[in-house]
């Protein structure tokens, strides 16, 4: 075991796959010499050399578009789009070309790439470079999601996403760069499409992803410490596949259901759940189920402001708590 | 190559003995004819309401094909545009395949799940027909990344039209190809219209491919791309410079397309006379006075014509008595386990 931070767990993952296969090879902007904007990448170029690691032209198609036409003739390509706003400009790859191609070829065509990005607000870079887009990619098929939570997380869910023949996309939250945590040694691999229970409760269930994971579990402390009231807290981990039997089985033994999400609330992650848990868990619930998202606006610059919008742990303690007793 | 030189042109079997030869002179002619003969027949199909929702057709643009086809090798990648039934037919894609596709029946290339813009048959290296403007370019880029980094010696290359030098893709792709040298050839099909406006009424430049080429540090190349034996001599140099580590071409071939954009345009924006001028550069027919001129004899082609006919008219009838797809391959291939479960 030894500690890392969140942003050396990227490395390391991407090292450890890069080591392993060298079919890996890696693009981004400024992710090579630089070693990346949020220093994600450092050494990387160094161990794996020009030809594996590549700097790229500020051109979002073109990173894209050739990990694409690299994965479909063989290799297993890594992008990286600096900020995932960015998505924005490169989205026909997304939602049209290597989500699309295997079923449009009638699986003659594969893409087994991952699209890696910095996902989400707490650094206070204003409406285009902090938004949570995890559920611009949910929504269409062909696609793999994942925004893991943990150093260790980060390390088992990458190299799954490497070694997944379907196109993933993989969020890496900007504000858990510099976040800890003990990590095993030796080779991590985890498992996409799997639900985390990281800490048990039986009076409600609180679904949270990324950031919104670590601001759950205070909020869960601060419920059992200060109300008795004993929550579990559910790392989603992957959007797609998604876990239901995990959630689902939370519900079943909670009765009540809590999602805690950074995206704006239209058409967020949590709202999906909450409709397959309408329809398959309604008689498990004693409660209505609630969703504590960011409000739908764009996302402002102020620090001040910034951190009024996205859900804290305050916010959804006392969300909970009031739900739990009215 | 080994032709004999001294026979008389007209001469039955005589040879070409120069670059190109006989034998590959009549591949490509015979790769144009099948293109002409299929998109005409797509086109009566249309008509008959036999080939459902859009298409893009290649009639008047059959020697871009043909030539670059024709000089590649195999394991050399085509991408593709949504006109692109002529580059997967010229790979060697079966004309049942194709227009089984446009037919949306179950013996199509990809059993209707791809449709008439889609063409992709990775066997013969046609790697997809992409239906956004200037997707593949990047794409193209990135096959030939692969090839680079494998030490690999195949050629991808990527056909487009006049229009796609106007969207943000192609000049991303032309940058990125350049300077990371890849092996990969950009073919401009500059067929004078976007869809229905002038390509020259919307671009700076008058050639809307060629004269970008300098910002990306590439020679300016515009060819007539009427005459396969220019297509093919040009298509052979690009190869050989990006097979030998020199980087990638963007070649502008000046074209017509005969037909509208797509099946909805009759095209009515075209001055008068326009069509006409340019049906007397028809690729095939110059094609035909080359090979009369070289020695071919009438019969020879005309066999040839034959041959084609019946085959189109043989796949016309499979294709028309084959079934729709089944429903049970709706859900198959969204992801690679061969489903489309995003659940547990």
């Amino acid at each position: 075991m030894a500690e890392l931070t969140y942003r050396d767990a990227v490395i390391r993952g991407i090292a450890q796959e890069m080591e392993r296969d060298p079919d890996v090879v890696f693009l981004g902007e400024d992710v090579a010499k630089p070693g990346g904007v949020f220093k994600a990448t450092v050494g990387l170029y160094e161990m794996f050399g020009p030809l594996r690691v590549r700097d790229t032209p500020i051109s979002e198609q073109a990173i894209l578009g050739a990990a694409m036409g690299a994965a479909m003739t063989g290799l297993k390509p890594i992008a990286e789009i600096m900020f995932s706003d960015f998505f924005a400009v490169c989205f026909d790859y997304i939602a049209n070309e290597f989500s699309k191609s295997r079923y449009m070829s009638n699986g003659q065509v594969k893409c087994p790439l991952v699209v890696r990005t910095g996902n989400g607000a707490g650094v206070h870079f204003g409406a285009q470079h902090s938004q949570s887009v995890e559920n611009w990619c949910m929504m269409i098929p062909g696609l793999k999601v994942v925004a893991p939570s943990s150093p260790t997380d980060v390390i088992g869910l990458l190299a799954a996403s490497v070694r997944d023949p379907d196109p993933v996309i993989f969020f890496e939250h900007k504000s858990l760069y510099a976040s800890k945590g003990e990590v095993p040694d030796g080779e991590i691999v985890d498992q996409l499409g799997t639900a985390k229970i990281v800490k048990p409760g039986k009076d409600a269930t609180i679904l949270a992803l990324a950031l919104m994971v670590p601001r759950a579990l205070e909020a869960a402390e601060t419920l059992k410490s200060e109300h008795g009231i004993d929550c579990e807290v559910v790392d989603v981990r992957s959007l797609v596949p998604l876990d239901t039997q995990t959630i689902l089985g939370s519900v079943a033994r909670t009765h009540r259901l809590f999602t805690v999400e950074e995206n704006p609330r239209l058409c967020g992650w949590g709202a999906e759940i909450m409709s397959i848990a309408a329809d398959e868990a309604f008689y498990d619930l004693d409660g209505p189920p609630v969703r504590i998202t960011t409000p739908h606006i764009p996302l402002p610059a102020a620090d001040y402001l910034e951190d009024i919008v996205l859900p804290t742990p305050q916010r959804i303690a006392e969300t909970v708590r009031r739900s739990l007793n009215s | 190559m080994a032709k004999v030189k001294d026979r008389a042109p007209g001469t039955a079997g005589s040879g070409l003995n120069d670059d190109i030869g006989e034998d590959k002179r009549l591949a490509m002619y015979r790769t144009q004819v099948v293109i002409r003969e299929a998109e005409q027949r797509a086109f009566d199909l249309f008509l008959q309401n036999l080939v459902k929702g859009t298409s893009h057709l290649s009639l008047g643009q059959e020697a871009v094909a043909a030539g670059f086809a024709g000089a590649m090798q195999k394991g050399d990648l085509s991408f593709c545009t949504y006109r692109g039934h002529a580059h997967t037919l010229a790979r060697g894609v079966s004309v049942e395949k194709v227009l089984g596709e446009l037919m949306q029946r179950d013996n199509g290339l990809m059993r209707g799940k791809g449709g008439s813009m889609h063409l992709t048959s990775v066997d013969h290296g046609v790697m997809g027909s992409y239906a956004i403007i200037g997707a593949h370019l990047p794409i193209a880029c990135g096959a030939a990344w692969r090839a680079q980094y494998k030490g690999d010696k195949d050629v991808s290359v990527c056909f487009f039209g006049d229009g796609t030098t106007n969207i943000g893709a192609f000049h991303e792709a032309l940058n990125f190809a350049s300077v990371w040298k890849l092996p990969v050839i950009f073919v401009c099909e500059n067929n004078l219209y976007m869809e229905y406006t002038p390509i020259a009424d919307v671009t700076a430049v008058p050639n809307p491919a060629a004269d970008r080429a300098s910002s990306y540090g590439l020679e300016r190349i515009v060819i007539d791309g009427n005459d396969a034996d220019v297509v093919y001599r040009t298509a052979q140099a690009a190869y050989q410079k990006a097979r030998a580590g020199g980087g990638p071409s963007l070649i502008e071939c000046l074209t017509y397309r005969h037909s509208g954009h797509s099946r909805a345009d009759p095209a009515k924006y075209r001055p008068e006379g326009e069509l006409e001028r340019w049906k007397q550069r028809d690729p095939i027919k110059i094609y035909r006075e080359r090979l009369l001129q070289f020695g071919v004899s009438e019969k020879t082609m005309a066999d040839i014509d034959a041959e084609v006919r019946k085959m189109v008219d043989d796949a016309t009838e499979v294709c028309k008595a084959a079934p729709p797809p089944p429903a049970d391959i709706l859900t198959s291939d969204v992801y690679a386990d061969g489903g489309w479960a995003w659940r547990n």
